[in-house]
């Protein structure tokens, strides 16, 4: 942050201070907030604003998913922007639950409706009063100028498990709050705890709602996601279990269970790398009381059997890596596992903490680290350039920084806007770690084949 | 009972009218309701779109990141020289700028981007928030265009002020203030400005081909691969075509208004609208050469398309498609293209269609025909079953709803990547819908409503269906 009142930032090559944003590597609020919403059984998204909101964060999921996605919004017109937006959401979330019949209506704030001061807590108790048969009502304060999707995805989680988690009655269940990943990630975490025997309540749980079957009849597609009543249970689980690196857990869901109902507490890294899915094995076996089945023994060998037959191809090549600070962190734990330098590890959010969150996970790397936080995708490529990369691992939006260097992009997390089957990408544990470590090996053979003049058949 | 049965909101019942039920009375041209799931976008929305083109001005959009983030670089709009549209440039505010306000940010975010990037032009998009904190983005516009010696132009493109075509008249008033600066010399009297063409995946160089082998000069496009020069001199021009005329209809009056450039509506879609506009045009300049020149181009193109078409027409016959766009312009030249191919249009409907454009669209489809305004996934997701769709155009938000519901679907908007306009465009079209309806893949849909068991009110086709082939 610049030291007057305009916000601004040094470029990182020059040292100048930046006023405006170059490509934005990062999406607003609200966008995140309606991921968890959608990953909510029987929840509707609701954006309290601009309609253009709705539709550009609908947009937005659809190009990655390519699946429905429907997030009503209160349409604010002239009017409703000079005298306060209660009728609007009223309206609004009237005509939702006629069409939708949701059990919940999750409401996201913008950045206008903010601005303006509607109270929203206080309009939905008067909305609610008076129309006592409308869905329960879930709110999250979410204006676009704070924070990242990010920031809303988690805030959403929390609000959810505050106003839904009322409870304290102990059950042997598991709470999961995996934070931004896939919907095969969302799959394989739940086949995991299955395995263990131990009832876990992810949330949210969008991998049926971003990743369902074909309908062939008309569904409204809010079937499907975390039940209310599981949330419900949430504070009497055996624990929480927490996927971070830079978010502060005194702001988390599982922060917030475990100050109000002690709810045992695990924070940790998003599991990708062999030591991040090895601790959170060990906790899930500590909580379960059951050893790891052999199942997990055996993709952990496999895995590392991959990594040694594909050792040579990726020892010291360099990476770009950007994306969710989070991702971003546990992407380069993996990569420093393999041999490969994360060079640059860049991210769009500003919590203040990637560097380090990424200094814990790889010291003994950060020396030949660039990072950047708060950061556009202009200064990326920028920064890119001068680290001499191998590789990039990131979403869509390096696809040009790729074309520029002539060097594979190997695309993780969200968006995905330029290939099909962003949901089936696996990112977390020794079953992600193959499939990435697969893919990132195969790309460097296949582009030292491709420049290669002899056209090798064996490599 | 029927609005039950489609889960129509009891205030949308009046922007749905089916054909044949009388009185035909359509609401259009409202803010969309509360709570409906419009596929209508912002005021910003449709300044962005219509501006986005202009390839050598720096868009700068003021507010927060997500605005300019989920508009970066989505359309398929080519340039054939600078490509400073594809970038995404936002003032980015946090919330001290909210406080404090954005005018200071949005100055050096001005300055900086014009030193870095020379621009020939700047158009500041003023985002929902800038409208509510109160910045004076005229007079930072001003004071950077008196500093850079550029026009900075603002665009005000506040989200909540109006809809879409609000946001098309912020862009027309923008442009309008281009107009008239530049020199027009060269410009000849068989001369035009192509507006409402934004060359997606290079539409605009097609037409414009056509127009020179017609013999005229093609002045300024507005603003397909549009360059600021052009748009300055583009009171030079004899007529203004207009296509898409929601988007350019109030700087076509602007421009009759001030220059007495009389202007003509337009369609490139489709064989009858393609050559329709050509001989519209060509007849407005009285001269027998372009005439003849007109009809040749026709003459050869239609020829040397028709046999594919041909093909094309022979898989489709007897199918049925739900057409949504954003304008409803453009989807009288869908129904017609599509009946070209055989192909019966059951469900039709715009964001922003006009009452007047509604009652053409009434007159243009065939009796039962479902005529819907601002619709929503639950509504259109229940008249294409309803009717046994075996197609839907529209853009990406309307994609998973056809793919869903098992069935073809043809990407019409501003993010498609195929050339859908003028002659090799229908063959382009045709090919489309060819490939999704005819895929082997339907058939594993379970469930997929045929058209067979759609219900029986809808009339007879217009033209009877064939013998399916097997594809």
């Amino acid at each position: 942050m610049g030291k007057s009142k305009v916000t601004a930032k040094p470029n990182p090559t020059s040292g100048e201070c930046r006023h405006a944003t170059r490509n934005p590597c990062r999406l607003c609020t609200p966008f995140g907030a309606c991921m968890v919403f959608h990953g909510i059984s029987g929840c509707v998204p609701f954006i309290h604003g601009s309609q253009g909101c709705a539709t550009y964060i609908r947009r937005y999921l659809i190009g990655h998913y390519r699946e429905p996605v429907d997030i009503a919004c209160s349409n604010f017109a002239e009017p409703t922007t000079v005298f306060g937006g209660k009728q609007n959401l009223e309206t609004g979330l009237i005509n939702v639950a006629a069409q939708y019949v949701p059990e919940m209506i999750g409401i996201c704030t913008t950045c206008l409706a903010e601005t303006i001061g509607d109270d929203v807590p206080m309009f939905l108790h008067e909305i609610t009063k008076q129309h006592p048969d409308l869905p329960r009502l879930v709110q999250v304060a979410t204006p676009s100028y704070c924070g990242t999707h990010t920031d809303g995805f988690n805030q959403a989680v929390r609000s959810v498990v505050e106003a839904l988690a009322q409870s304290g009655a102990k059950h042997h269940g598991v709470n999961l709050f995996s934070g931004m990943l896939s919907p095969a990630d969302l799959r394989y975490l739940k086949e995991i705890m299955t395995d263990f025997g131990l009832a876990a309540t992810v949330l949210p749980d969008y991998s049926d709602s971003f990743d369902g079957e074909v309908w062939g009849q008309y569904k409204k597609n809010i079937e499907h996601g975390t039940a209310i009543a599981d949330i419900e249970k949430a504070g009497g689980a055996r624990a929480s279990i927490e996927f971070y690196s830079t978010a502060s857990s005194k702001k988390s869901a599982g922060g917030y269970l475990l100050e109000r109902f002690g709810t045992p507490y695990y924070g940790m890294p998003i599991p990708i790398s062999v030591k991040d899915t090895d601790r959170f094995l060990s906790v899930v076996s500590q909580l379960s009381g059951r050893v790891p089945p052999d199942k997990y023994d055996g993709e952990r060998g496999r895995l590392i059997d991959a990594y040694v037959d594909g050792h040579k191809y990726v020892f010291e090549k360099r990476a770009v890596v950007y994306g969710e600070e989070c991702l971003v962190v546990s992407l380069a734990s993996f990569l420093s596992e393999i041999g490969i330098v994360p060079a640059l590890c860049a991210s769009g959010g500003h919590s203040g903490r990637l560097r380090d969150a990424l200094a814990e996970q790889i010291p003994e790397m950060m020396p030949d680290v660039t990072v950047l936080e708060d950061t556009d995708f202009w200064d990326i490529a920028e920064a890119a350039k001068a680290v001499r990369p191998d590789l990039i691992i990131g979403n869509s939006n390096g696809y040009k920084l790729k074309r520029e260097l002539g060097i594979p992009l190997i695309r993780v997390g969200l968006p995905i806007h330029d290939r099909i089957g962003a949901s089936r990408i696996l990112h977390v544990g020794y079953r992600g770690a193959q499939q990435l470590y697969d893919r990132i090996v195969n790309a460097l053979i296949e582009q030292q084949q491709e420049e290669s003049s002899v056209g090798y058949t064996h490599i | 009972m029927e609005t039950a049965r489609h889960n129509i909101l009891e205030g949308r019942k009046d922007q749905v009218h089916r054909k044949g039920q009388e009185p035909f009375n359509m609401a259009c041209e409202k803010h969309s309701l509360a709570g409906s799931v419009s596929q209508r976008a912002c005021v910003f929305c449709g300044s962005r779109v219509v501006l986005y083109p202009i390839a050598d001005a720096l868009h700068l959009i003021h507010g927060p990141a997500g605005c300019a983030a989920y508009t970066w670089d989505i359309r398929g709009a080519l340039s054939s020289g600078p490509q400073l549209h594809r970038l995404s440039f936002t003032t980015d505010l946090r919330e001290r700028d909210v406080i404090f306000g954005g005018e200071k940010k949005l100055y050096h975010a001005l300055v900086e981007l014009i030193d870095q990037f020379q621009p020939k032009a700047a158009f500041v998009y003023a985002t929902c928030i800038v409208g509510v904190i109160g910045d004076d983005v005229d007079a930072v516009c001003k004071r950077v265009q008196e500093e850079k010696s550029i026009p900075v132009l603002p665009v005000h493109s506040e989200g909540f002020k109006g809809t879409k075509k609000d946001g098309y008249k912020a862009a027309c008033d923008a442009m309008g203030r281009l107009v008239g600066t530049g020199d027009t010399a060269g410009i000849g009297p068989r001369s035009l400005n192509i507006m409402g063409d934004f060359n997606i995946a290079g539409e605009t160089w097609l037409i414009k081909r056509y127009y020179e082998r017609m013999g005229l000069q093609v002045v300024a496009s507005f603003t397909g691969d549009g360059r600021i020069d052009d748009l300055r001199r583009a009171h030079g021009a004899a007529l203004n075509v207009v296509q898409c005329s929601g988007s350019m209809i109030h700087l076509a009056k602007d421009m009759k208004e001030r220059y007495g450039i009389p202007f003509i509506h337009v369609s490139y879609f489709g064989i009858e609208d393609m050559s329709r506009a050509l001989y519209e045009v060509a007849e407005f300049f009285h001269d027998q050469d372009i005439v003849d020149r007109t009809q040749k181009l026709v003459r050869d193109e239609v020829s040397q398309i028709m046999p594919e078409l041909n093909r094309y027409r022979e898989k489709l016959m007897g199918k049925r498609a739900c057409v949504y766009t954003g304008g409803a312009f453009k989807a009288f030249s869908l129904v017609r293209s599509l009946r070209t191919l055989g192909v019966q249009t059951v469900v039709v409907g715009s964001q922003t269609g006009s009452k007047d454009d509604y009652d053409l669209l009434r007159k243009l489809c065939d009796e039962g025909t479902i005529l819907v305004d601002d619709t929503n996934p639950v509504e259109l997701s229940r008249f294409v079953q309803e009717k046994g769709a075996d197609l839907l155009i529209g853009g990406v938000k309307e994609r998973p709803i056809a793919y869903k519901l098992g069935l073809g679907f043809c990407d019409h908007n501003h993010e498609r990547k195929q050339v859908l306009a003028g002659y090799e465009g229908m063959v382009n079209f045709a090919r489309e819908v060819y490939s999704s309806v005819c895929s082997p893949v339907w058939k594993l849909v379970p469930g997929r409503r045929t058209e067979s068991e759609a219900s029986g009110e809808a009339a007879a086709p217009t033209l009877l269906p064939v013998a399916r082939k097997v594809s």
